[in-house]
């Protein structure tokens, strides 16, 4: 029991992770109606902003401290949120009135891009490297033998702290409601005179941002970090956003959760060298029995 | 290419390609290998062009497919030891045959689920699978697992690398050609308008993942007894997407585009590499002046492929405007 218990605190640290990263696929998906592929890429870019920053957050605040770590993650968001604005901008505004297909895989040559280039050794190089503490470390080996990590705490903390935030954003600001406007029907919204443009920016930046936040998290739980980090945490985020019901930001939520956990006791259980194989197999099981998630509406098709 | 032209296409490529296999001892064996790379890429590009191409599905897991291909012809030729000729040209054809078949059936359980997705949730099922595949071979241990499988024959040579690239280029075009294959091109342009003229979506959907996966299968086996050594990672995500480059690059549902981008991209490569190691050229003192472009090769790679999207979605070499739709 108190192994489970344990499992259940790690899973629910990773799934929390993973549910930041699905609410900016959602968002995008909600709004635009295609798979941001880069944004697992964001996500190593938002650890290796925090990487970067943290020396130089150093000078000013005192490095593993609570103030020092907010600092960089939130410094870390920003940088994320102007990389996804512009990307948008660049690669995919062009591409706004042209089939899906051709956008996917524009989304998959700038996912392709960011990961090589990073890799470039003039850049961050191939090899893994250690992120620093920015968080303060306590282990508490408590309640009957359970184990909690300072910084799953703060996993938790900050995802909740996050939501909250997003849930404010989207449902009582003026954005927000355009955002919302927008996912129901574009060229109504636009008819309505809310600027598109403006809108479909704000949504990246802001699915962006959230993000850079979870790649801090992770690096801050596990703290190896490399240029192609992203790719199955963006992978794993994408089902948990299906998982949920694509479109719709509480599904993400759970979704995100959901694979967490499932994957990190399908590890401790069974097999551990199957765990990446379980969230597409989750996948193809939810798109086999209810392809519009577990919040989702049914679509209708239309002629 | 029409079904007419097929036919010459494919009796003059085995014809020749049956010409160069007798003078093949004569090439310098780094371009004969790359020669097997190209037939093998052949294959996997056409057969991918039926399932994206033609039938409008868009599918990022034919690694997957080549995997169970080289995996199984793999696994049979190593249970045998050395062989006279005839006999192992017998148990090598067999053995991409057993790999094609099961790949098929890995095509047609990824297929089922076709039967309800579209577009992006297609692509990400399709990869989902993929990946599905390769870590089920990372874990089985009789296959040597991630430390990979070392194949002991190199059969693979010219002949069945660009006689099988003839076969598949047969097949898919006389397949899309004919009455029955106009269902693919019908289920790609509308899919609703196919359904309700009396098209059974599904059963092409279906169709052109099996014959798809079947040929990914045999390119496998051809890899894997070309390379005479297998790892799971070597079927990854980017080689799926390596193949998928090849098709966009020549031009969806376009099959002569199709084999010149794959002849390219195989090329493109080796020739990065020969320039990478110019040492020095007259008049610049700099030794080794091009040694960044194989650092950067993969970076413009991608940033082709993005530029190609924006400017070109159609593909290099098709003359059609746009895409589906």
């Amino acid at each position: 029991m108190t192994e489970f218990l344990q499992q259940l605190i790690n899973g629910l640290a990773l799934g929390s992770i993973l549910a930041l990263i699905a609410l900016g696929y959602t968002m995008v998906y909600g709004i635009l109606r295609f798979i941001n592929f880069a944004h697992g890429d964001i996500f190593m870019l938002g650890a290796f902003a925090g990487f970067y920053l943290a020396p130089k957050v150093a000078m000013f605040l005192p490095m593993p401290s609570i103030g020092g770590g907010l600092a960089v993650m939130g410094i870390s968001m920003a940088i994320c949120a102007v990389v996804g604005i512009l990307i948008e901008k660049l690669a995919y505004r062009p591409l706004r009135r042209s089939p899906k297909l051709t956008v996917l895989i524009t989304a998959i040559g700038v996912s392709l891009l960011i990961e090589y280039t990073c890799q470039n050794d003039h850049v961050f190089g191939a090899a893994p490297k250690s992120f620093p503490t920015i968080f303060p470390e306590y282990h508490i080996t408590q309640l009957s033998g359970l184990s909690l990590n300072s910084n799953q705490i703060i996993v938790f903390a900050v995802t909740l702290i996050l939501l909250l935030a997003l849930r404010f954003i989207v449902l009582k600001t003026k954005i927000g409601m355009a955002m919302r406007a927008l996912s129901f029907n574009p060229e109504a919204a636009a008819l309505m005179g809310i600027n598109t443009d403006i809108v479909i920016s704000f949504t990246f930046g802001l699915g962006s941002a959230l993000a850079a936040a979870a790649g801090i998290l992770f690096a801050v739980n596990y703290p190896s970090i490399d240029p192609l980090m992203g790719v199955l945490p963006g992978l794993k985020a994408f089902v948990a956003a299906v998982l949920g019901g694509i479109g719709n930001l509480p599904g993400a939520a759970l979704g995100g959760v959901i694979i967490g956990v499932t994957e990190t006791l399908v590890a401790g259980y069974i097999s551990s060298t199957y765990r990446d194989a379980i969230a597409f197999g989750i996948l193809i099981i939810i798109l086999l029995v209810k392809p519009s998630g577990l919040l989702g509406k049914k679509e209708i098709e239309k002629v | 290419m029409n079904i007419r032209h097929a036919k010459t296409f494919f009796l003059g490529a085995l014809v020749l390609c049956f010409l160069v296999s007798l003078f093949a001892n004569q090439i310098n064996s780094y371009w004969l290998f790359i020669s097997y790379d190209i037939g093998i890429n052949i294959i996997l590009a056409v057969s991918l062009n039926l399932i994206n191409g033609y039938t409008g599905q868009f599918s990022l897991g034919h690694a997957g497919f080549m995997a169970v291909g080289a995996y199984t012809a793999a696994a049979i030729t190593n249970q045998f030891g050395e062989l006279n000729p005839y006999l192992s040209i017998a148990v090598f054809l067999g053995a991409l045959l057993a790999g094609g078949l099961l790949a098929a059936v890995a095509g047609l359980l990824v297929g089922i689920p076709t039967l309800r997705l579209r577009g992006d949730y297609l692509a990400i099922v399709t990869l989902g699978f993929g990946e599905i595949i390769r870590v089920v071979f990372q874990n089985m241990q009789s296959v040597g697992g991630a430390r990979g499988l070392s194949v002991m024959h190199g059969w693979t040579n010219f002949f069945w690398a660009f006689g099988f690239a003839a076969v598949t280029v047969y097949v898919v075009t006389a397949l899309v050609h004919s009455t029955y294959g106009r269902g693919f091109i019908a289920v790609r342009d509308d899919e609703v308008a196919a359904s309700a003229m009396g098209i059974s979506t599904t059963k092409y959907k279906v169709t052109a993942f099996v014959v798809g996966a079947f040929f990914a299968g045999i390119a496998g086996g051809l890899y894997a007894h070309s390379k005479q050594f297998i790892t799971p990672g070597g079927f990854n995500f980017m080689q799926s997407i390596a193949i998928v480059v090849m098709v966009i690059l020549g031009g969806m549902g376009n099959t002569i585009g199709v084999i010149i981008a794959a002849i390219l991209l195989t090329l493109l490569p080796e020739g990065l590499r020969a320039i990478a190691d110019i040492e020095h050229i007259p008049g610049i003192v700099t030794a080794h002046p091009f040694v960044w472009v194989s650092d950067t090769r993969m970076i413009i790679y991608s940033l082709l492929l993005i530029i190609l999207m924006l400017t070109r979605p159609q593909g290099l070499f098709s003359l059609r405007k746009s895409l589906s739709k």
